[in-house]
């Protein structure tokens, strides 16, 4: 299954990097069923890595309790206006989807 | 990977189980996470998690603050946000204590990353939420309640 793209917005205010992004994932529990009782298999994203121009600014993992479609914000030192910043992450099913703005 | 864990816990020694594999050293505390904490994610109880993440003792700390409303309608999107004034902080956890699975979500933070997180979990249930936060070698940890009237879990 394609993967969507993920929402990002970083932007740098004295010197401090503010970085928000809304990913795009089901993040199903496994402990939902489906209408005939059969229990939905979880599906998930276990990690998640945030990068600015190639160094890790934040790295995270997940669990089956992070809401669906996940939000994450965070904010770091430096950055500057037109760095590039990149999320990543992988799921418990083995996809992974990489998305990269430059920071405003 | 349920159905397995089932079995393991079906037997009664899950907890048991989750012991051995952190003493074979699957789990190493205090190292960057690089692979998923299995173990951690899936303890089931609150005392198991903490375990699991080698924080078995955390000190109650007033520098560590959990954010989030104090009533949630909705328990399938509950923003949450952890901060830590502790300098040097390296690890922030958020643990759902009446959830399936207790731990939600771990960050590790690089230097120069400000300890000051926020997301969305699903709770299942009113609960206690844990934010766990590592500086140095030692842990802390500070808690707020969470009313929930609609539950995030099962439905």
């Amino acid at each position: 299954m394609a993967t969507k793209p993920m929402r990002i917005r970083a932007s740098v205010k004295d010197g401090v990097t503010e970085v928000k992004a809304l990913i795009a994932h089901e993040m199903e529990t496994g402990q939902r069923k489906d209408a005939n009782g059969a229990v939905i298999p979880a599906w998930f994203i276990t990690e998640i890595t945030a990068t600015h121009n190639g160094k890790v600014v934040l790295s995270g993992e997940f669990g089956t309790a992070v809401s669906k479609n996940p939000y994450l914000a965070f904010r770091f030192k430096g950055g500057a206006a037109g760095d590039k910043l990149a999320v990543s992450w992988k799921d418990n099913k083995g996809e992974s989807r990489t998305d990269e703005v430059a920071i405003a | 990977m349920n159905n397995q864990r089932r079995n393991v816990l079906k037997t009664g020694t899950g907890a048991a189980v989750l012991g051995a594999l952190a003493a074979a050293g699957i789990i190493k505390p205090g190292i960057a996470l690089a692979e998923w904490n299995k173990a951690a994610f899936e303890a089931k109880s609150m005392a198991d998690t903490l375990k699991a993440l080698g924080a078995a003792q955390p000190t109650d700390s007033k520098e560590v603050q959990v954010t989030g409303p104090d009533i949630a309608e909705n328990g399938a999107v509950v923003p949450v946000g952890v901060t830590s004034a502790i300098p040097g902080t390296t690890l922030m956890a958020i643990l759902i204590e009446k959830n399936p699975n207790a731990l939600a979500a771990s960050f590790t933070l690089p230097a120069g990353t400000e300890a000051n997180v926020q997301t969305r979990v699903k709770m299942g249930q009113t609960s206690n939420i844990y934010a766990l936060v590592k500086a140095g070698d030692k842990f802390f940890v500070a808690t707020k309640e969470i009313k929930v009237t609609l539950g995030g879990c099962g439905g």
